[in-house]
């Protein structure tokens, strides 16, 4: 058979299993049987790729898309899509959904009773550049209840959602705030075993990116999957 | 220096508002080659239950068997106006539907060409990670000897094989089931 590059498997406890049974919603979703390991095609090694075009220079300022500016505090999200040979991907779509300050969806299912905000809609995208950065300015998301268990409450977070180079290498995560209480107590956050996986998830405060009088910035690297160095058997 | 990937988590129940400006129900604009289609399914719980807050993304060649994508260098056309992306939500009953053509057969790595078939990425709420799982096409002679295929337990294949749909030649049914008997095949592609 050819020789085919694969992309590298997880290390051990980095990745979810499906069934995490304190995530409630979990249970009756998560398949049952093992998934069926397959060998790399041409089908997993492709994957969508997108003009940059498609996603308006607006688009990552969650601030600006609407008549007046939103309430709370005004951050900016900034970091860079590597691989795991370290290596910077560029042209990757990179897709955001978050809360509002209040802790609200602008979702018709969230019927959390806080205020919606007119001037903030919660969603942006953004093209990382040659060096695999991307920028987003936003608000603070609030924290809000859930119903998976009594007085739950998720942590701040922003939803993060990537494509990658390949089929495979799709991820979508969320992104948490240091410091943040109610993180050691969210079923979602503790779904990865593995303690460095899961605190990797949380961003970190930076001066380098915060901008004097405007913004508070926090950095978020995403790593997606990289391919193995040396081509596997098939 | 070697990283680790990071660690995926679900997309939530409110996951509309970052992928609806992206939904993608129809994938071959007018004039694309190939056989017109339409995929049409559920998203079922282990109750049996609809799922509502589900997206599929689906990843296709175009009719001639090419991904338009640079990795693929196999000697055949691309198609103008085809790019092989899909995307879809499932409606409050769970159901899903989206438009496109057959795709050809791309070849696999044991050099003989796989037969016809679509990808899809399954997420929703109270999935911490991604479904990974292939559509493939009923009557098709290319099945019988598809690398992929033979490497499922043949009892479980025809979760893998959209369904024709009586009196409606250009719409299969091809659904998802999540648990029970009837459980969907998934693949491990390690994440
Ligand atoms: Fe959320």
């Amino acid at each position: 058979m050819k020789r085919v590059a694969a992309y590298r498997a997880p290390y051990p406890g980095t990745q979810p299993n499906h069934l995490h049974p304190p995530y409630v919603s979990s249970i009756k979703r998560a398949p049952t049987r093992p998934p069926v390991p397959i060998p790399y095609t041409l089908s997993e090694l492709t994957g969508p790729s997108f003009e940059p075009e498609i996603v308006a220079p607006k688009a990552s300022d969650l601030t600006r898309q609407h008549s007046a500016e939103p309430l709370g505090e005004r951050i900016i999200v900034s970091g860079r899509v590597l691989d795991e040979n370290n290596r910077p991907l560029a042209n990757t779509l990179v897709e955001i959904w978050q809360a509002n300050a209040a802790g609200r969806y602008l979702h018709a299912v969230d019927q959390h009773d806080a205020p919606l905000d007119p001037n903030f809609t919660g969603c942006g995208q953004a093209v990382t550049d040659a060096e695999g950065s991307y920028r987003f300015v936003t608000i603070r998301p609030g924290e809000y209840p859930w119903r998976n268990h009594y007085n739950a409450w998720r942590p701040a977070h922003i939803h993060f959602s990537l494509f990658g180079p390949a089929f495979a290498t799709r991820l979508v995560t969320q992104m948490y705030f240091p410091g943040d209480p109610l993180i050691p107590f969210d079923p979602i956050f503790n779904c990865t075993a593995d303690e460095k996986a899961r605190n990797r998830l949380i961003s970190s405060f930076d001066w380098e990116t915060t901008m004097p009088g405007l913004a508070l910035g926090y950095r978020f690297n995403v790593i997606l999957r990289g391919r193995d160095a040396t081509p596997m058997e098939e | 220096m070697s990283l680790q990937a990071t660690t995926s988590q679900t997309v939530g129940p409110f996951f509309k508002i970052g992928f609806e400006w992206l939904y993608r129900d129809s994938l071959a604009a007018e004039g694309v080659s190939g056989t017109r289609v339409t995929i049409q399914g559920r998203v079922l719980d282990g109750d049996g239950i609809p799922v509502s807050d589900a997206m599929l993304e689906i990843w296709q060649a175009n009719a001639h068997g090419k991904y338009a994508h640079p990795e693929d260098t196999q000697d055949k056309p691309l198609e103008p106006g085809f790019k092989g992306y899909g995307r879809v939500p499932t409606s409050a009953d769970g159901r899903f539907r989206f438009a496109t053509i057959k795709p050809g057969r791309v070849a696999g790595p044991d050099g003989n060409p796989q037969a016809p078939h679509l990808l899809v990425a399954v997420f929703m709420r109270g999935m911490l990670r991604r479904l990974v799982t292939r559509i493939y096409f009923p009557d098709e002679p290319g099945n019988a000897a598809d690398l992929i295929l033979n490497l499922v337990e043949p009892a479980r294949r025809s979760t893998l094989i959209a369904k024709n749909t009586a009196g409606d030649p250009g719409t299969l049914e091809w659904n998802v089931v999540l648990q029970g008997a009837d459980e969907t095949v998934f693949f491990d592609l390690g994440l």
